[in-house]
């Protein structure tokens, strides 16, 4: 049983570096690069050995309504695959990226802990253990999106606390009042019970759950922290951050609760519909105007995120499919933007496209890179994006909303625009540049590449033959919640 | 030690002298009583940090830095976290499931009872008790401009 490991393995070595560091960065970087792999090597195994099957395990051989148990279906599979590939190549990248602030081993110990809470929230079946490790993963998050050291990382730093702390204490009355209404807390119990309670408290803790867990997030109208957040945090986590700190707190959650504890309720598939919409054309417009090439990229992540919402909102198999696959395609191509644009702001020092220039002499890997993530992002084919918003489009106008799809083709074609702006402006530019103030690392190199990679291969994802497996399996996770209760609870 | 400039006055340190081992006592006794009695390793390492906190708002902080050995400190925190790790990976290799209670219930309400839950409250009673304090350390030389790489 390797369940617990995908929790023991990060916080050990968070704790180790803390313990065996010293005042150098050597130890920390081999030791988080080495946890990294590990999970990785076992996240893919899980995912490819036992497909479809669900493991559970009782933390310290207590039974589901006494003790926690950790759930793994073909959804946690796919999310701890994504974490932990994008937090490998984000300690990769990081390796070269943050020797240029300090060579502290803090960063690694904190970033183990941002993976521990992560990889905790998506495999534990009980609420209040995801609560405690929604947590860990977000105030690791605050300390480095501080941790550059700068006046406005730590008001971007201050702003997400506040609004984490505000979304968490939300939350956490939705959790109590479950509590008080099902008398426990594990999730698959939850969904037992809950159909035979009145209505009104699903209402009532869902729009808590969806306040709460909207703001992680980051759905417009809750998405005032995202912008500051993700533009000041040193670039690998921003990557992370946008990638998957957005997805697995937020969307992942709202997925697993919405769908499997409360059953896609229609009223809040609805509320999902018009949130994700919003999003989507509000998160695109913000971003068009902007000149700060992260902040332009993080207004994109609101209106990426609007996309998931709307396949999750359809609750059809093909939008959630679309939803899923749209989530694991953003993480990958945002996370590349990110590394590119802290690629840039190592080189020429500056986020702001007006200053820079023709880069693709001086920065061959990173404007290649770039122009591969943007036509993932913006949905031009072969690149994963366009599969994915294809699909989307597709499921709305099956699912006999035409004005839906419409709004997501019209995003898409905003989204083209403004990363046309980043690659006339910041990479293809007139000005000719010819010095650079740093040279770009192997590690960030090596980051860059393998993500631009992923962008054409996770178009496999949908192939028939390889879907069966990775995608598929989701889908009929989240469809139907009897499953997951017979799952967890039926021994 | 009685320097009047750092501190507060004579009858705080004097009281703060007298109390401080007392304070400790209590926290040790509340960590390896908390499986018989309320308590336990959170609140019992709560204590020991006020212990020392105690210290520090009475005599100041330089005298405090000599007193406590802080690296030291950082370090039994970091090693009591890994250690209860440990405990929960032996609960694997002897008892099937993490975090296991391997070791047997024993005769209950007696002090060596209810298997491995003392050693990992006294894990946890450390952790915190080193935690709250260095948390509290850099908070404080945050606010006096003098930087928390102690």
């Amino acid at each position: 049983m390797i369940l617990p490991y995908f929790i023991a393995i990060p916080l050990l070595s968070a704790f180790l570096i803390a313990l065996i560091a010293g005042r150098r960065d050597s130890w920390a970087i081999l030791l988080s690069n080495v946890a990294a792999t590990s999970l990785l090597i076992l996240s893919v195994y899980v995912l490819a050995a036992r497909h479809g099957e669900t493991l559970i395990y009782e933390m310290g051989g207590w039974m589901p309504p006494l003790g926690i148990v950790l759930v793994q279906d073909a959804l946690t599979g796919l999310m701890l695959v994504l974490v932990s590939l994008i937090s490998l190549l984000s300690l990769i990248f990081s390796v070269s990226y943050i020797r240029h602030l300090d060579r502290s081993w803090r960063y690694y110990a904190l970033f183990m802990l941002l993976i521990t809470g992560m990889n905790g929230v998506i495999i534990t079946g009980d609420l209040f253990n995801l609560f405690v490790f929604m947590e860990i993963a977000l105030f690791s998050a605050f300390a480095l999106v501080a941790y550059g050291g700068r006046a406005e990382e730590y008001e971007a730093a201050f702003k997400y606390a506040v609004m984490g702390a505000l979304s968490s204490a939300i939350i956490l009355i939705g959790i109590a009042v479950l509590y008080s209404a099902t008398s426990t807390l594990t999730m698959a119990g939850i969904a037992e019970v809950l159909p035979e309670k009145d209505p009104k408290i699903m209402y009532w803790v869902g729009g808590l759950f969806l306040a709460g867990f909207g703001l992680k997030a980051a759905v417009i109208p809750f998405h005032a922290w995202l912008p500051d957040a993700h533009s000041s945090a040193p670039a690998p986590i921003s990557a992370m951050l946008s990638g998957v700190l957005i997805k697995v707190p937020g969307i992942y959650v709202l997925m697993r609760v919405f769908m499997n504890v409360f059953g896609a309720p229609d009223l809040f598939m609805q509320t999902f519909l018009v949130l994700g919409t919003v999003s989507i054309l509000i998160g695109v417009f913000l971003a068009v105007g902007q000149w700060d090439m992260k902040r332009l990229l993080a207004y994109h992540s609101i209106s990426q995120i609007g996309y998931i919402l709307l396949g999750m909102g359809l609750a059809t198999p093909l939008g959630i499919l679309g939803a899923v696959f749209h989530l694991f395609n953003h993480a990958v191509f945002k996370s590349l933007l990110f590394y590119n644009a802290g690629a840039v702001e190592v080189a020429l020092g500056t986020r702001d496209l007006k200053r820079m220039g023709n880069l693709t002499r001086i920065l061959p890997v990173t404007s290649l890179t770039s122009m591969v993530a943007s036509l993932s992002i913006s949905g031009i084919p072969p690149f994963n994006g366009f599969f994915s918003k294809l699909i989307l489009i597709i499921a709305a106008i099956q699912a006999g909303r035409p004005g839906l799809a419409l709004a997501a083709a019209v995003g898409s074609l905003l989204t083209l625009a403004s990363f046309m702006k980043l690659q006339k402006y910041g990479f293809r530019g007139e000005r000719e540049v010819k010095t650079v103030k740093a040279t770009i690392g192997w590690g960030m190199k090596t980051a860059m590449i393998v993500l631009a990679v992923c962008c054409l291969l996770s178009s496999f994802l949908v192939m028939p033959g390889i879907r069966e497996i990775c995608l598929d399996p989701v889908v009929s996770v989240l469809l139907d919640p009897s499953r997951y209760i017979q799952m967890v609870m039926g021994r | 030690m009685n320097d009047p400039k750092h501190g507060m006055t004579l009858i705080v340190k004097t009281v703060t002298r007298i109390t401080v081992w007392l304070i400790i006592l209590y926290g040790i006794y509340l960590i390896l009583h908390g499986h018989l009695t309320p308590g336990g390793g959170f609140g019992g390492g709560v204590i020991i940090a006020l212990a020392f906190l105690n210290v520090l708002l009475a005599y100041g902080r330089s005298f405090t830095k000599n007193w406590l050995n802080l690296k030291f400190m950082e370090d039994i925190e970091a090693a009591s976290a890994t250690l209860f790790l440990f405990m929960g990976i032996l609960g694997i290799a002897l008892g099937g499931r993490f975090l296991t209670n391997f070791l047997g219930p024993g005769k209950p309400f007696t002090l060596f009872s209810a298997g491995h839950i003392p050693i990992l409250n006294i894990l946890i009673g450390v952790k915190v008790g080193m935690c709250l304090f260095l948390v509290v350390w850099v908070l404080a030389a945050l606010r006096t401009g003098e930087g928390g790489e102690e």
